[in-house]
């Protein structure tokens, strides 16, 4: 059939099963917008394009499939790059159309041209430019590939107007074949071997999960070698949500926000397993030279994070879950002495701090906010301190979802990760953790989120300032606080209310449970503004 | 320790392709000597032939790190003394006419040869590896070397292996 590439284009997410796109059109775009009016594809017009991308990373990380996300050429693409960057840094699955000036033009500086494949390449698995037609549902296909297999990460395909146009007969034939791309690994049984000699001998193992375990659907296996073989656990902030929070050998969150028994045990282990993680400097401090005295087994599908930040003993290159399943297969019963004792989580910690009036403590919040949520609540963060708080006081179960950009920590990421979230996943909760300097750089998603309808619960915390750098200057610069007030902020409320969202505004501790319980009840967005003291820290001393 | 190691590399000839490698070395802080591209007997392959200084840590970085790319095929570090490299100079030096001789001298025993001659000048071509470069252009440089151009080493494992 003789069709053009922007129905080629349709016609292979189709057949991918995407059945969202987050995007903006534009001149460069349009073909492929015309023909998604016939299309199943429900598309989420974002209210900004970097919105589209985190809508997107948002979409993937709960709903396993690979993420859409459409801009047109020039300052559409550039405002994606952004959302493309938090993506690679956080390894989710996104494939991003862009649409381009006409061929003919390009490198011409004509209007609305950038050279998006070129600005991207630091921040995508890989990008393409499509130069000819016929490549196009070949290339398509390899994003989608790429996007999804091996390590995940975001795929740019930029493609010109006029292939937009070409009218030909699409050859939709596709057989994945990039030489030098390899995404399975082998398991070699004699490492294996060797691996779980050393932590049947080890007196003090602890495994460090990375994000790698929820990505590969670790979490069972996980759990399993944990539990039979009485190894304590921390995690990375992107791997929240691998094991039960009440779980008595998850000792929390480790690192700079960490918990104490989580970086005690860190620090007293001889034996580190570090599953699905790629040893970031706010979990590791890799200038340490505790590591060298701990025997470090490190699993990851990227080759490249084996032995980057830390030396390490025992490489295994490849899949988590293949290799935890192989481990556990080998290991023998212990009889170590139980080495954690006296786990603490941060909700049980004594806060010293004494929040002034009319202001309340986010940790009466979330943990209230916590005992009532679904099982299966998707909970998103900005970036800040509501980010840690939540890490750190929010209980969740395994069936939950923690949405949050660890990597690249970028303000601005949860509103739209929570359209992307409750547009992939209308049957749940989705709960948006925002604070008032982060809601304020993507605040106009407020509109996609009113267009698209969706039943979004957002926990605003304002404290009228940016209060993790706030909190950093009184640490590191002796309280000696530069541009971080917020002395201006809109009326929340007001706002909200021109949305047509319900809310309230919560300062009063006795209130917590009860406007909790009507915020969740609500049929609708519905948004808490609970007033902060902007001296109430992140870490617990 | 630091020291200079050259790695050759497979990639598939597309466009952008080197400037993602040269991108990669930016941006992850490695530091390029030389580098060297051209098509292989397969005209949709090209090798990239890059020498870089670092200690051990840094060329297993660069190795991972390229080999990440999607359009890198395949990355082989040359140990030393196992292949022949070869850079290819081509130099301009003054001469007039009482000094044409003493230069066409030198050149000859460095087995170069002379490309261009004008009334002031000598170009010399030479092909060897980067020691017997040096030494040349070293022996030059009293009669004033007015331009210096050089290609970046490519090299071959000695034997009958083959990157591939």
């Amino acid at each position: 059939m003789i069709e053009n590439g922007a129905k080629a284009v349709v016609n292979i997410l189709e057949q991918h099963g995407t059945d969202i796109i987050f995007g903006y059109p534009g001149a460069a775009i349009a073909p492929f917008y015309d023909k998604l009016l016939t299309s199943s594809i429900k598309h989420v017009l974002v209210r900004n394009e970097q919105g589209g991308v985190h809508a997107a990373s948002g979409y993937a990380k709960t709903t396993g499939k690979v993420g859409v996300c459409i801009a047109t050429s020039g300052p559409g693409a550039t405002n994606m790059i952004t959302g493309i960057a938090t993506a690679y840094m956080d390894s989710i699955p996104i494939v991003a159309i862009t649409g381009q000036v006409l061929s003919s033009q390009i490198g011409k500086d004509v209007f609305q041209e950038a050279d998006i494949t070129g600005a991207t390449a630091p921040f995508c698995k890989h990008n393409y430019l499509v130069k000819d037609a016929s490549k196009l549902p070949g290339i398509i296909n390899e994003a989608f590939m790429l996007a999804s297999t091996g390590r995940p990460g975001p795929v740019l395909v930029d493609i010109p107007i006029d292939i937009l146009l070409h009218e030909m007969e699409y050859d939709y034939s596709y057989s994945f074949n990039i030489p030098g791309y390899q995404y399975q690994f082998e398991i070699d049984e004699k490492q294996i071997e060797a691996v779980c000699q050393v932590i049947n001998q080890s007196k003090k193992p602890l495994i460090i999960a990375g994000g790698g375990i929820i990505s590969s659907g670790s979490k069972d296996i996980l759990y399993k070698i944990s539990h039979e073989f009485d190894i304590p656990v921390t995690y990375t902030l992107m791997a929240k949500g691998c094991l039960d929070d009440n779980y008595e050998r998850n000792l929390g969150m480790l690192g700079s926000h960490g918990t104490y028994s989580a970086n005690k045990a860190v620090h007293d282990c001889d034996l580190l397993l570090i599953a699905g993680g790629r040893v970031g400097d706010r979990s590791f401090n890799s200038a340490s030279d505790m590591y060298q005295k701990k025997t470090i087994i490190h699993i990851d599908i990227d080759p490249a994070e084996i032995g980057k930040n830390i030396t390490v003993d025992y490489e295994l290159n490849g899949d988590a879950r293949d290799f935890l399943h192989a481990i556990h297969a080998r290991l023998k019963k212990s009889d170590r002495e139980k080495w954690i004792v006296n786990r603490k989580k941060t909700a049980e910690l004594e806060s010293k701090f004494v929040n002034g009036d009319g202001t309340i403590d986010p940790k009466d919040v979330l943990l209230c906010l916590a005992k009532h949520i679904d099982d299966d609540a998707i909970i998103t963060t900005e970036v800040g301190q509501n980010q840690i708080w939540a890490a750190n006081l929010i209980d969740i179960k395994t069936s939950n979802m923690f949405v949050t950009s660890g990597g690249m920590g970028t303000m601005g990421y949860g509103l739209p990760a929570s359209v992307g979230c409750k547009s992939g996943n209308r049957d749940k909760q989705v709960i948006a953790i925002e604070g008032d300097g982060s809601l304020q750089m993507s605040l106009q998603e407020l509109g996609t989120i009113m267009q698209e309808d969706l039943d979004i619960k957002i926990i605003l915390f304002n404290n009228c300032s940016l209060g993790m750098v706030r909190e950093l200057q009184s640490l590191k610069f002796e309280k000696r606080h530069s541009g971080v007030c917020l002395k201006s902020n809109p009326d929340f409320m007001a706002l909200f209310a021109s949305y047509g969202f319900k809310g309230a505004r919560l300062y009063d501790k006795e209130k917590i449970e009860e406007e909790i319980e009507k915020m969740l009840s609500y049929k609708g967005t519905y948004v808490l503004e609970c007033i902060v003291d902007n001296d109430n820290p992140t870490i617990y001393r | 320790m630091e020291q200079k190691h050259t790695i050759s590399v497979l990639v598939e000839n597309h466009a952008g392709v080197l400037s993602r490698v040269a991108g990669l070395f930016s941006r992850r802080g490695f530091n390029i000597d030389s580098l060297a591209v051209g098509e292989t007997t397969n005209p949709e392959i090209s090798r990239i032939t890059i020498v870089v200084k670092g200690d051990d840590y840094t060329v297993d970085q660069v190795s991972k790190q390229l080999n990440k790319l999607v359009d890198v095929i395949k990355i082989k570090i040359l140990s030393d003394n196992d292949f022949v490299g070869r850079e290819l100079l081509l130099l301009k030096v003054k001469a007039n006419a009482k000094q044409r001789a003493e230069i066409i001298q030198l050149v000859d025993i460095f087995r170069a040869n002379i490309v261009d001659v004008s009334n002031d000048t000598l170009t010399v071509e030479i092909c060897a590896d980067q020691d017997k470069l040096k030494a040349l252009t070293g022996l030059l440089e009293p009669f004033g070397i007015m331009e210096t151009v050089r290609t970046g080493m490519v090299a071959i494992q000695r034997g009958k292996d083959c990157v591939e």
